[in-house]
């Protein structure tokens, strides 16, 4: 059997494994929220009876280990459930056409995957251009500059590079529009504007990372002997780095790559909140204040499986760049 | 009995607050065109065209101030006007009461509007296993009967003068008969626009209808577009770089900048939104009146104006009827900050001093933490020494409001002194914060059922006068402040001189009421 594809199923397997026990996690976490969605839903007219006829009708009332398992198979079988809010909307509609979570899940999840893929569009190879540069030009001004201005923008809060660009890109010169308007049945052009804007901040906020990693990771290896005889041979330092230093310089890059990417996809709230862009953060934020806990669980596990699903990506392309990983004696 | 004609203090109070800090003079005729813009907060990913389970400005703007209508409606001077019912009529009793309905109204999707649609809306309220809001309102109904195709008859258990102002609810919004399940999927009614896109929690746009029944009088915008932006200074954002055309609730914090902004301006209206701190009066020490009284005494209404609202309010006077009411007792002697009078109160319940502890939560309303230590300061000097306990803000309402014996709350208030009364101030009623009962004052539980059936305004207004000042000098609540509701709006935006102040944004209905300047 070829080997990559050995490790690529162990890979798989140790990631199931990882879900699962995430998953269990999630739901003893969910489970120890104060506070129930009967209780957040009814608000200012809980009584003890209402609550308990919502906790009965949502199997609420059941043991814990119990309402593990029935959620476990159904995510297993691919049926995330139906969000708590439907379930009361069509308690009292009568039967109604229902909207189970992954149907509210999927339009939000949709937005949020083009945001973070604008954002990697323009973050990553910028990242790593500025990384490659900085280390052709490294202890340069060139270099202090740009460490400068990364580290900078990855120190300050989210909200707050999201305003300065707000103010520089919105209010003094109208380019960008302040909110992103997104709807269904949007032009992609349209969307690609709104968008621009959290996806600027965004790059702001990972660039320094992948930045550092690449300068670090290629500096470390202008030291090794195949370097110096590149140089040598009278090869230009850009060569040099480019040809001969960055192949071998991928796998960490590539890991710290995945990293970010991950981060793209789970925690923007921040930024969603700030552009009123309808991503998956601003759903999962929802859940969690009126408790819709099949909704909350279900983000949790999407936010873990793009966590593991990246890594193991990195980790396999850290593989296919490394021959001696990629033929293994 | 068609038409009462209510709150003409509105034209010379509130209204001139509102002209004045609009600062145009808005004279300029309605016209038609353009796309209302507005960024509004208040919406929740788990909105639907279902009104029984509506809370919040963003479904109240786009059901019944845009999609739907109901039997009547208030008008922004708070008078009352047919909606889908031209007229009205009702037995000396106040018991009975027969509509008329407009002829020749349409639903979105082309079905006439008729007396069954009527019944099947109401009973939505009542059907088994449904949750709502409107439920006391419908539940006092005891016989909907049709008499024609455009004629309904009401039978009520008790009789009611204000019956035509609770159809006003926006819970209690009109759908097709047979058709409700497909209205509430799609957002199918009879108002002034139908449903182009909803995407709940995000967006709403719809267009407006051909040939409606409000003719030119309403409805100036062919298209509106509701952006939901929960979040405040995004909203303000959007305002100010030109997204949106209109945005509610305004941080206070942050009016100036917003005022500063020469192609933008605010509208503020004083409604019946209220601040308040219930004390449970079957419970120790407050079921001694003189507790009470010291408390009332206590507590700095002006400073908490000045400083919670940032001056975007009035004091209250610890009755829930508020400047937006017809009866409001606007002459009744103001209760104000008197250390002394509350020693003195202290004494007469044989008290030197008085430990208690206050729940509060920023869930009760934005800056209740604040107020209740501003409460804690002042009264000091009383010799009273309220412990600020700080409550979370999750489950609040299930666990500190209603169970705590001395609390924050809010209240948006209603539009008839009977409404909020039987909502939160007779005897038995579950949101009866106070626990006010028989037990506490008689007088006001037989005064509350004798002037809900009295027709005659002169002797309504003299007995929820005696009510306000019966609950003033004994009741449970601690009401220092009305809060303003707070907007602002571009300048292409031009709307009517009076603005109403029932709800926000022109009680929901800005899509009928503005239009293009």
């Amino acid at each position: 059997m070829n080997p990559v594809l050995t490790i690529i199923l162990q890979r798989l397997a140790l990631g199931l494994l990882t879900l699962l026990i995430v998953s269990f996690v999630i739901f003893t976490a969910v489970n120890m929220l104060p506070g129930d969605f009967a209780e957040a839903l009814l608000g200012q007219s809980a009584t003890p009876e209402a609550v308990a006829a919502i906790r009965k009708d949502l199997n609420l009332d059941q043991p814990f280990f119990v309402r593990y398992f029935s959620w476990l198979g159904a995510m297993l079988t691919g049926d995330l459930g139906v969000s708590y809010a439907q379930l009361n909307f069509q308690s009292n509609m009568g039967a109604s056409t229902l909207k189970t979570v992954a149907d509210q899940i999927a339009p939000r999840f949709a937005n949020t995957m083009f945001l973070a893929g604008v954002t990697a569009c323009i973050a990553v190879p910028f990242a790593v251009t500025l990384g490659v540069l900085a280390a052709l030009y490294r202890n340069s001004v060139f270099d202090k500059g740009v460490n400068i201005a990364t580290l900078t923008s990855i120190s300050s809060p989210e909200f707050f590079l999201a305003y300065i660009l707000v103010l520089f890109l919105a209010v003094l010169n109208p380019l960008l529009p302040s909110i992103a308007n997104i709807y269904q049945g949007i032009s992609f052009q349209d969307r690609l504007v709104a968008t621009l804007l959290p996806a600027l901040t965004l790059t702001l906020v990972v660039t320094a990372h992948m930045m550092r990693m690449t300068r670090a990771a290629i500096i470390s290896l202008l030291a090794s002997p195949y370097i110096e005889m590149a140089r040598l041979k009278g090869i230009s330092p850009l060569r040099v780095i480019v040809k001969h230093a960055l192949p071998n310089a991928w796998a960490p890059i590539i890991n710290v790559i995945a990293l970010n990417l991950a981060y793209l996809i789970t925690g923007v709230v921040v930024v969603e909140v700030v552009f009123n862009y309808p991503g998956i953060g601003q759903l999962f934020v929802d859940a969690v204040k009126n408790r819709d806990i099949p909704v909350v669980q279900a983000c949790c596990l999407i936010f873990a499986g793009a966590y593991i699903l990246l890594n193991l990506a990195a980790d396999i392309l850290s593989i296919m760049t490394n021959p001696r990983l990629r033929h293994p004696k | 009995m068609t038409r009462i004609s209510r709150r003409a203090l509105l034209t010379t109070g509130a209204a001139a607050g509102v002209l004045a800090a609009s600062g145009l003079p808005l004279r300029a005729m309605p016209k038609r065109g353009g796309r209302l813009r507005a960024g509004l907060g208040g919406a929740n990913t788990s909105d639907s065209w279902d009104a029984r389970t509506h809370s919040d400005l963003f479904m109240i703007a786009a059901a019944q101030g845009t999609v739907f209508d109901s039997l009547t409606e208030v008008k922004a001077d708070g008078t009352l006007t047919g909606e889908l019912a031209e007229n009205w009529e009702a037995s000396a009793d106040a018991k009975t009461w027969t509509f008329n309905l407009r002829q020749g109204v349409t639903f979105h999707n082309g079905k006439a509007f008729g007396a069954d649609d009527v019944i099947a809306s109401l009973q939505m309220h009542v059907a088994e296993g449904a949750k709502s809001a409107a439920k006391p309102i419908v539940e006092a109904i005891t016989d909907m009967k049709k008499i024609t195709d455009h004629q309904v008859q009401f039978t009520l258990k008790a009789g009611n003068a204000d019956f035509p102002y609770l159809l006003s609810d926006y819970h209690i919004l009109m759908y097709p008969a047979g058709q409700i399940e497909e209205a509430i999927a799609n957002g199918i009614g009879t108002g002034l626009y139908s449903v182009v896109s909803f995407e709940p929690g995000v967006r709403m746009v719809a267009k407006r209808v051909d040939s409606h029944y409000k003719g030119d009088a309403a409805g100036h915008f062919d298209e509106v577009e509701y952006i939901a932006i929960n979040d405040n200074t995004a909203r303000m954002n959007a305002l100010m770089t030109g997204q949106v055309e209109a945005i509610n609730r305004i941080d206070f914090k942050t009016e100036a900048l917003l005022k500063a902004n020469p192609m933008v301006r605010i509208q503020e209206v004083t409604g019946n939104q209220q601040y308040t701190f219930p004390m449970l009066t079957n419970v120790a020490p407050f079921n001694d009146v003189n507790v009470r009284r010291a408390l009332k005494f206590a507590i700095n209404r002006q400073e908490m104006v000045d400083k919670i609202l940032l001056g975007h309010g009035r004091v209250g006077n610890d009755t829930p009827i508020g400047p937006a009411n017809q009866y409001f007792a606007s002459d009744m002697e103001q209760t104000a900050y008197d250390p002394d009078k509350a020693k003195f109160y202290l004494k007469e319940a044989g008290l030197s001093s008085l430990d208690i502890d206050l729940s509060a939560s920023n869930a009760a309303f934005e800056g209740a933490v604040d107020a209740a230590q501003l409460y804690q300061a002042s009264a000091k000097s009383a010799g009273i020494n309220i412990n600020v306990v700080q409550e979370p803000s999750d489950g609040y309402w299930s666990n500190v409001w209603l169970k705590k014996p001395f609390c924050a709350c809010y209240w948006s208030g209603r539009a008839t002194e009977d409404w909020m009364f039987a909502t939160a101030y007779e005897d038995g009623v579950p949101w009866n914060d106070t626990q006010w009962g028989r037990e506490d004052s008689e007088r006001f539980q037989d005064l509350l059922v004798t002037a809900r059936a009295e027709l005659d305004s002169n002797k309504r207004r003299d007995m929820y006068g005696e009510m306000q000042q019966i609950l003033k000098d004994d009741g449970g609540v601690v009401l220092p402040m009305f809060a303003n509701y707070v907007q602002a709006v571009s300048n292409k935006i031009a709307n009517p001189d009076t603005v109403g102040n029932l709800w926000q944004m022109d009680n929901a209905r800005m899509a009928e009421r503005w239009w293009m300047a």
